[in-house]
């Protein structure tokens, strides 16, 4: 919302950035991911999972730069 | 030697064409007058998202890290890979942060944050604290590019500081010359050449090992073997806090250090940034992937180079995985990866610490009226002598002794958090109290460092960031980081001396920026007008 209407207030505020969130609490829950079992490829899950949570970092963030551009 | 001879070759080689390109740098994207600040420290603040990417990306991920991060791994398993979530958080957390200093940032013509933090408070002293910070936590970091550097160099059985010396002379030449748009141009071969590198390495070498399942195997095996209590290729009991609280303080902290704002102010428009968000978490994916060679190098049965002091130098373990494992030809590309790959950030490190001095200590204190040319001059000036500050660091102390600087390094820029990342979003807190949550998280962050051994080294004190909770007399093994710890205090500290301050009516410093001004994007007439102004002198 950077092309706010003269007289309009502008502001970055957006329901959408509550999904920034997700990518910066999930990293942190470790009892999610500190584990050897189950392994991926021969990856064991504290390796596989914490690398998926870039994916997921990645697609918050273009989710909401796409919604409030 | 007679070794590695063609390794030598292709690293002389590669280096040269990139100290060829930086001096090229000043005429790429020329601007009528370089000048200025906009110019040689901003690199004309115009740089779209490719070039933002590759130049931030340059930046953040630092030789040192892909050096020390798979060292860290090889030595301690689990704990090592906190680089991974650290690097997943960052982006999501400094997304609003970013473009809210972007913009107000344009319309007032700040370069340093201390910039910011003088506008916004009204205080040149909360600005002069914020810079020297600032520029005490540069300098060891750009010292730390060396040790990076001097990792493939030993690999390559090159020893003695000529090399390191004149690596950095012509750095120092280049970067004086063409400002950022150096580090922007070279960062394209550096990051380039680094993303081959490991793509190779993570298809090539565990193909050789037998897959990624018996690397992890043999990973586990040694540290199911070692004594050491806090390895393992899972985290423990007793460190699960300290990973949780070490990826959260960094990724707060990164983004406070000058060098790492350089790149996003020198970007020309909101969204350049918000694309670069999702774009950045790429070098994350292959940090991650660099920091596995340590279990590589495990599997492998690498041993690190022995140093003069007669004690293995873990930092030259990857070096020396990719000299065992790689033909001749591409273990000398790789090393010029990571050759090149220090002198990216160690220029962008200099310019930014050159433009704290010049903004906050020279035209604040020395020269009020200084024009946009003395400015540029006395930057320039100020990037050398950063650099021979940084060779003088590393030839004069104990490489050790830059490590922990480092160490110290990113738990005090932690304490600018109040006044330049919450600054952006409320003018709450009280310049005096914001001075006091500084001080209160220094004194606080430097006592619990001085409290920390290293038993693996014998240090008595600065051996690390894991702070024992047993020392506040909780009864438990647990580890904390300290950085997360003083910017608790800092908070608290800065919020009631706030209320104090207000309390005792003290006068409190004015705000020069406006609500709408921390919103503005590229097109509106008040950043334009800026940098109209700035060309014009």
């Amino acid at each position: 919302m950077t092309t706010g209407e003269p007289g309009h207030p502008r502001t970055d505020r957006s329901p959408w950035n509550w999904l920034l969130l997700v990518p910066i609490v999930l990293p942190l829950l470790t009892f999610l991911f500190n584990a050897d079992e189950p392994r991926l490829l021969g990856f064991p899950l504290f390796y596989w999972l914490q690398l998926a949570f870039i994916g997921v970092g990645v697609v918050s963030t273009t989710i909401v730069y796409r919604m409030t551009k | 030697m007679s070794g590695h001879t063609t390794e030598l070759v292709v690293f002389v080689l590669l280096f040269l064409i990139v100290s060829g390109m930086g001096f090229v740098a000043s005429r790429w994207r020329r601007p009528e007058s370089i000048e200025s600040l906009n110019e040689w420290g901003l690199g004309g603040r115009n740089f779209g998202s490719w070039i933002t990417w590759f130049l931030v990306g340059g930046d953040l991920y630092t030789a040192y890290t892909f050096v020390a991060v798979p060292a860290l791994v090889f030595g301690a398993g689990a704990m090592g890979f906190f680089a991974v979530p650290y690097t997943v958080i960052i982006y999501p957390l400094v997304f609003l942060v970013l473009i809210r200093m972007w913009s107000v940032s344009h319309v007032h013509g700040f370069v340093t944050p201390a910039d910011f933090v003088r506008a916004r408070f009204g205080s040149p002293t909360l600005a002069l604290l914020v810079a020297i910070t600032g520029l005490v936590a540069t300098m060891p970091y750009i010292a730390l590019q060396l040790v990076g550097i001097e990792a493939v160099l030993k690999a390559m059985g090159i020893t003695g500081h000529l090399p390191i010396i004149i690596a950095f002379a012509i750095l120092a030449a280049y970067t004086y010359q063409s400002g950022l748009r150096a580090p922007a141009l070279i960062a394209f071969v550096k990051d380039t050449l680094i993303y081959i590198v490991i793509l190779a390495a993570v298809i090539y070498i565990p193909a050789k090992l037998g897959g990624w399942g018996s690397i992890f195997d043999a990973a586990k095996a040694k540290f199911d073997a070692s004594p050491a209590p806090g390895d393992g290729l899972t985290l423990n009991a007793a460190n699960q806090l300290q990973y949780i609280t070490l990826a959260f303080g960094s990724a707060l902290a990164l983004f406070l250090y000058p060098h790492s704002l350089t790149g996003v102010l020198a970007s020309k428009n909101r969204n350049v940034i918000k694309r670069n968000m999702s774009a950045l978490p790429a070098y994350s994916l292959l940090l991650g992937l660099i920091a596995l060679l340590g279990y590589m190098a495990i599997a492998a049965g690498t041993k690190p180079i022995v140093g003069p002091n007669g004690r293995p130098d873990s930092n030259t373990i990857v070096p020396a995985l990719f000299d065992q494992m790689f033909p001749d030809w591409f273990t000398g590309v790789a090393y010029a990866a990571v050759g090149i790959g220090a002198l990216v950030p160690a220029a962008i490190m200099s310019i930014a610490a050159a433009n704290l001095f010049t903004r906050n200590i020279y035209r604040e204190y020395i020269n009020k009226q200084a024009t946009d040319a003395q400015e540029a001059k006395v930057s320039k000036l100020v990037s050398l002598v950063v650099k021979v500050g940084a060779v003088l660091c590393i030839l004069v102390l104990d490489p050790q002794f830059s490590i922990d600087l480092q160490l110290i390094g990113g738990v005090i820029i932690l304490q600018t958090l109040p006044s330049v990342a919450l600054g952006l979003y409320t003018r709450w807190f009280h310049k005096g109290g914001l001075m006091a949550g500084w001080a209160a998280g220094l004194v606080v962050g430097m006592w619990m460092l001085y409290l920390i051994p290293n038993p693996a080294t014998g240090k008595a004190h600065f051996g690390g960031s894991a702070f024992p909770l047993a020392n506040f007399g909780f009864d438990t093994k647990m580890t904390i980081y300290v950085g997360f710890v003083a910017v608790i205090v800092n908070l608290v500290v800065a919020a009631l001396g706030t209320l104090l301050f207000r309390a005792l009516k003290v006068a409190d410093g004015p705000d020069a920026t406006s609500r709408d001004d921390y919103f503005v994007d590229e097109g509106d007439p008040r950043v334009k007008e800026d940098l109209d102004l700035a060309g014009s002198h």
